[in-house]
């Protein structure tokens, strides 16, 4: 049975799944990211280790400065991409760079995103929607 | 729903060109994100685009812009560029990687043809064009944003480089955040037991605040300040805060234009008290066990005229220890400025090295660390403090002063 979890009308258009990769922590794309590895490679980061390539990242609050806006572009444009970023909380910059690097963005859902999706589960996500499908 | 104007829907839909209408799309896509009901004209643009940020793909896009024809491609409203990630006339002095320097021409280079001028700095409201109350505005480093709404009562969001870069080819940002006076209003009370007299003190106080902010729209009233600070004060104030909040405005009682109204009562707001231990708590954590030191550093936010002339008065007549390095920044304006007021030469004579256009943790500061042997860094800044751990480096902060005595001693002095 699959289970619908509404957000705010997000960033992207049309149908995007994948697998989920979730931790209740931030999310930096300085930071955080390796993007010739395509893993997470903040030590103190909860998903440190963790490929995101090809799977939908779930995460608490966008963090970091100014720079994310171009950064997302750059980690759309290699070889190691996400599908899309769920939030629970976005900032302008998130915002913008998803808008700029085309990568699918929702957030402010009506439930944590971090606890009601587990790691391994399959999403269906309607970005313009803003809602997330448990498959 | 967001309403645009007739002239903003003709931008949208490709009269004015393909350039300007994927700057309106990506406007109007932040609009409806944030629900946004309108556009705001904004009468200048300031672009955060160094290469680190940028990358290959960054560069490639602004080239590809830089291919349409000039009435297609160039900025509408003055559009000026935060530092940059070399410094043209002196990336040697630091060993920078040519390849660093190569992408960074190509970048300035697309910019140019889009008619953006190269100003290549982060204190623009301090040298180019201060903003005034009121106006709204489209800008990008996160220390000119707080700067620009709480000194002056100027309104701008945090615009990270595409979205600057598509207010400078329409002119228009969405309406959402710091343009409404609701987002404008404190959401938090802090009371300082003592006012800061150093760059660096003023600096802890902002990161203290800073941390205490839970997201991009809290903002702090500011009691207790017992004197007017000076503009250097209040930018390494608001830089820090900025750094470590992600915040865009801050009210002082009394001293800052849109106090009066920021809040109906302040017994409501939560409350919390800042005093000296506080500030000798944050500056403790980053002190050393041993007095090891590689690079001092004046950066983040760039360097005034009176900084660099102060900084020049510390280090006129003395040497720099050889086994450290002492870097400063500020914009080329400046440079020019200490370049003939005697300054550059008083920091050149030391053994100091003084870079325009560009801010340390901007200018591929990893790299440099590798081809310089840097870890150990000691600086003023609590913004570079913040920021350039994530680069590896170990930071230490203090005064002006103190910074300088190390840098001549070669190791910290406390």
């Amino acid at each position: 049975m699959s289970r619908l979890i509404k957000g705010h009308a997000g960033i992207g258009s049309g149908i995007v799944e994948g697998e989920a990769l979730v931790a209740k922590d931030n999310f930096s794309a300085r930071y955080d990211l390796d993007l010739k590895t395509g893993r997470f490679s903040r030590p103190s980061h909860k998903l440190y280790g963790e490929s995101f390539s090809g799977r939908i990242i779930v995460l608490d609050i966008a963090k970091g400065g100014v720079a994310s806006a171009w950064m997302l572009h750059v980690l759309m444009s290699g070889t190691h991409r996400p599908k899309a970023l769920l939030l629970n909380s976005a900032n302008p910059i998130m915002a913008q760079g998803a808008s700029f690097g085309r990568m699918p963005l929702i957030d402010r859902f009506e439930d944590d995103v971090t606890t009601v999706i587990k790691t391994g589960d399959w999403l269906r996500l309607n970005p313009s929607a803003g809602t997330v499908e448990v498959v | 729903m967001v309403k645009l104007t007739a002239e903003e829907d003709s931008l949208l839909n490709g009269d004015a060109g393909e350039v300007r209408s994927l700057a309106m799309r990506h406007i109007v896509e932040v609009a409806r994100f944030f629900d946004a009901e309108r556009l705001v004209p904004v009468s200048q643009a300031h672009i955060m685009a160094d290469t680190e940020a940028l990358g290959e793909p960054g560069v490639q896009h602004l080239e590809r812009l830089a291919q349409y024809d000039w009435d297609d491609r160039r900025v509408l409203i003055p559009t000026i560029t935060d530092p940059r990630g070399a410094d043209f006339k002196a990336y040697e002095k630091i060993r920078h990687d040519t390849r660093i320097v190569e992408l960074e021409a190509r970048a300035r280079d697309a910019f140019i043809a889009l008619g953006v001028l190269m100003t290549d700095t982060c204190i623009n409201y301090q040298t180019i064009l201060p903003p005034v109350k009121g106006e709204h505005l489209a800008f990008g480093d996160t220390g000119v944003c707080i700067y620009t709404n709480s000194v002056f009562g100027a309104r701008t969001n945090y615009e990270g480089g595409p979205s600057a870069l598509a207010a400078g080819l329409t002119g228009r940002t969405p309406a959402y955040g710091f343009h409404l006076d609701e987002h404008r209003r404190a959401t938090q009370r802090i009371v300082i037991e003592e006012t800061p007299d150093s760059y660096d003190a003023w600096g802890a106080l902002g990161a203290l605040i800073g941390e205490r902010m839970r997201s991009y729209y809290d903002v702090p009233y500011i009691e207790g300040v017992t004197r007017a600070p000076d503009s250097d004060e209040l930018k390494h104030f608001g830089a820090a805060m900025a750094s470590y909040g992600s915040t865009a405005m801050f009210h002082i009682a009394e001293l800052t234009p849109e106090a009066e109204d920021a809040c109906d009562s302040k017994s409501v707001l939560p409350t919390t008290r800042l005093g000296k231990a506080d500030i000798d708590a944050y500056q403790s954590r980053f002190r050393r066990d041993d007095p090891g030191l590689d690079v001092v550093v004046f950066a983040a936010p760039q360097l005034s005229l009176l900084e660099l002339q102060k900084l020049a008065g510390l280090l006129d007549g003395r040497t720099v220890s050889s086994a450290v390095s002492l870097i400063a920044t500020t914009n080329p304006e400046m440079k020019a400025a200490a370049d003939r007021m005697g300054l550059t030469e008083k920091i050149e004579n030391a053994g100091g090295i003084l870079l325009e256009g560009v801010c340390f943790y901007q200018m591929h500061a990893r790299d440099l660390a590798a081809a310089n042997g840097w870890h150990r860094l000691m600086t003023n800044s609590a913004k570079l403090t913040n920021i350039i751990a994530g680069y590896g480096y170990e930071p230490i902060i203090d005064t002006m002063e103190r910074c300088v005595d190390s840098a001549v001693a070669g190791k910290v002095m406390s």
